[in-house]
């Protein structure tokens, strides 16, 4: 595990991805903020509240709602040499910027033999039961992972938050960068001193024998909870977190399932066609021989997201459904 | 030369430069000029000779026609000025400094093309000379190329940047908010409309409402309208756009009016159900390297013989070039997966 033995310091998800920001703009003067609400309002989830004191408008810039075109402007402004970091309020949006990322920011590196790069990093949210329904809810991360040219941070705590989009900053590839709009608030311990975290490497989260959870972002808590609840009916939860959907760290993944015969994939994307369905993949292909169970997959429910919270709150995996397939999947009665 | 039919654009602003005597460093950029329109003429009807003859995969996008606009901006930018490209790519290409042998190998699928094979006709990026790469979303590039401007004036490197786009961008709405952007923001960029009148095989008059200029006037871009044919015109229009750039006067909104001699691609060959025959042939009255001819015979600037020479060389650098690109290995298979990732 990489989390911090640390010096006590705690601080929410939102204040690490500020301080993971701030430190890239301070060391580097080509990185700049661009997007919607980003510079008095801080975004509006306040996450970038007080950024612009520091940095000032110029670095830290108020764009129109004109999402592919602020994102279009960071492709350009990656390739003739700055280090953008853009700003989608709503991973929901991402339906507005696809062009811009898919078919420009993704290939163009290719495209060129090599010759140009797209070292920039787009910020965006993700995550239900915000009671926001269902153009504000989405977690679009399986569409962004699909594509060559792309890498895909999703990260859990504030700890990997902050290491991982400095990193992400740094990378000289087009990176997008999710962030669970619920997590916000939630605290972890991040070290007063500087640190990175590589992209690409998994981290396991919790050890356990029986069987592996592997999860992504939010799910990350959610499968903690329920690996609680499992403890006190004696089945030990390997806690898996890729961080990153691409590149993926397939080899931890493997490993532990390998270790434990048993896997759940738990993300919050939809299960159709999503990321954990390639993970599932991943791990049924590397541990086949090790496995006393086919790999559970447990995902958003494949509907538009419904506003009423009754309806929300069945949509996606929860300490209580995790628990109960691990269980099932152990056999346990 | 011919006056163009009725369903030529409005030629609004279109006044000719100032009939001052040419000096000798005017000559010689307009023999740079004229050269480099002949290298494009040249250069495209290779490729369409590639294409026929079953020698070429894909398709390529013609710019016959409409040289003078490429050349006209391009000649009054600085080699580390950035451009951005479209599907019909290759004359702002080699206007902006690129090399035939190496397009034609580009154009081939060889490991020597500018893209090492990996981009094609449509994708073509030479960033030694600025090109920051064709593009094959119609209005894909505005971003990119505002991006560029951005860059500029962030890092304070006096560079402008220009947008090609043909009439056919105006549909998207990547280019209105990059004009917004570029106005609020004072972006050295440059939007050059390549109005050769047809969005594929539509004329413009069924998918753009109000006016041309109107659109970039709205957001208060300073805005000209002029005759993509003459180069003269279109240099001296580049070269005061440039300038207003350089001095953080903002971005601006070049309309040439032109047209694509060719069809939309290399096969588009019958084309009288979306335009008649002669309408083509009325405009090839108006052809840019001709009316460039005739000016520097006609004000006694250089002669004939000297045209014919610089014809000569580029034909026979353009075969060469082709040639180069057809004897020219393929890439290793090994390279499928590069350049993926930087």
């Amino acid at each position: 595990m990489s989390t911090p033995n640390g010096n006590g310091r705690v601080i929410t998800m939102g204040q690490a991805i500020k301080e993971a920001l701030a430190e890239e703009l301070r060391r580097d003067p080509t990185v700049y903020v661009m997007g919607e609400d980003v510079a008095e309002a801080g975004t509006a989830f306040k996450v970038l509240k007080g950024l612009v004191d520091e940095f000032g408008p110029e670095r830290v810039i108020d764009s129109p709602i004109s999402e592919p075109g602020i994102t279009g402007l960071g492709v350009g402004a990656a390739m003739t040499g700055m280090r953008p970091v853009v700003d989608i309020m709503f991973g929901d949006f991402s339906t507005l910027i696809m062009d811009q990322m898919v078919n420009q920011a993704a290939k163009i590196h290719y495209m060129s033999g090599g010759k140009l790069k797209v070292p920039m990093v787009l910020r965006t949210t993700m995550g239900a039961t915000r009671r926001s329904a269902a153009q504000h809810s989405q977690s679009l991360h399986a569409w962004f992972s699909h594509v060559p040219g792309i890498k895909v941070v999703i990260p859990s705590t504030p700890y990997d938050a902050k290491g991982l989009l400095k990193s992400a900053i740094r990378d000289e590839n087009p990176v997008v960068f999710f962030e669970d709009k619920m997590m916000y608030q939630l605290k972890g311990e991040v070290p007063e001193e500087e640190y990175i975290i590589p992209l690409g490497v998994a981290d396991v989260k919790r050890e356990g024998t029986d069987v592996t959870i592997v999860a992504t972002s939010s799910m990350v808590q959610v499968s903690l909870a329920a690996a609680d609840k499992l403890a006190e009916i004696g089945i030990s939860a390997e806690i898996v977190d890729p961080r990153c959907t691409f590149p993926l760290d397939k080899d931890t993944l493997i490993n532990s399932a390998k270790k434990t015969s048993r896997v759940i994939v738990v993300d919050e994307g939809y299960e159709r066609y999503g990321v954990t369905a390639e993970l599932a993949s991943v791990i049924a292909d590397g541990a086949f021989y090790y496995l006393d169970a086919p790999v559970k997959r447990m995902g958003a429910m494949d509907v538009p997201i419904p506003f009423s919270p009754v309806l929300e709150d069945l949509t996606v995996p929860t300490p209580d459904t995790v628990f109960e397939m691990a269980k099932a999947l152990c056999g346990a009665n | 030369m011919a006056k163009a039919k009725s369903s030529k654009p409005a030629g609004k602003g279109a006044g000719k430069p100032a009939g001052k005597p040419a000096g000798k460093e005017d000559v010689e950029d307009l023999l740079q000029m004229y050269e480099q329109m002949v290298r494009i003429r040249e250069f495209e009807d290779k490729v369409n000779e590639l294409y026929t003859s079953a020698k070429m995969p894909g398709l390529a996008h013609l710019y016959i026609g409409e040289e003078a606009i490429a050349v006209g901006v391009c000649e009054a930018l600085n080699s580390d000025d950035y451009i951005t490209s479209t599907h019909r790519g290759h004359g702002h290409c080699i206007a902006k400094g690129a090399a035939v042998d190496i397009m034609f190998a580009e154009l081939l699928g060889k490991a020597a093309g500018y893209c090492g094979g990996k981009g094609g006709s449509m994708h073509i990026a030479d960033q030694a000379n600025g090109n920051l790469g064709a593009n094959a979303i119609v209005g894909g590039s505005a971003g990119i190329a505002a991006g560029a401007a951005f860059s500029a004036k962030r890092l304070g490197t006096g560079q402008v940047a220009v947008c090609f786009f043909g009439e056919g961008a105006l549909g998207q709405g990547l280019l209105y908010e990059t004009m917004n952007m570029a106005q609020l923001w004072k972006l050295p960029v440059i939007f050059v409309c390549e109005n050769n009148m047809y969005n594929e095989y539509t004329h413009y008059n069924e998918t753009a409402a109000g006016t041309l200029a109107g659109r970039a006037e709205a957001f208060g871009i300073h805005t000209e309208e002029i005759d993509g044919q003459d180069i003269r015109v279109v240099n001296e229009a580049a070269k005061r756009l440039v300038e207003r750039a350089r001095k953080g006067e903002g971005p601006s909104f070049l309309i040439c009016n032109t047209y694509r001699y060719h069809g939309h691609h290399v096969g588009d060959i019958d084309r009288a159900y979306y335009r008649p025959k002669e309408e083509e042939l009325e405009w090839q009255q108006r052809d840019p390297i001709t009316i460039l001819a005739d000016w520097i015979i006609g004000q006694k600037l250089s002669d004939q013989s000297v045209l014919d020479h610089i014809q000569a060389d580029v034909r026979s650098e353009v075969a060469r070039g082709a040639e180069f690109a057809l004897n020219a290995p393929y890439p290793d298979p090994s390279e499928v997966d590069t350049n993926v990732y930087a």
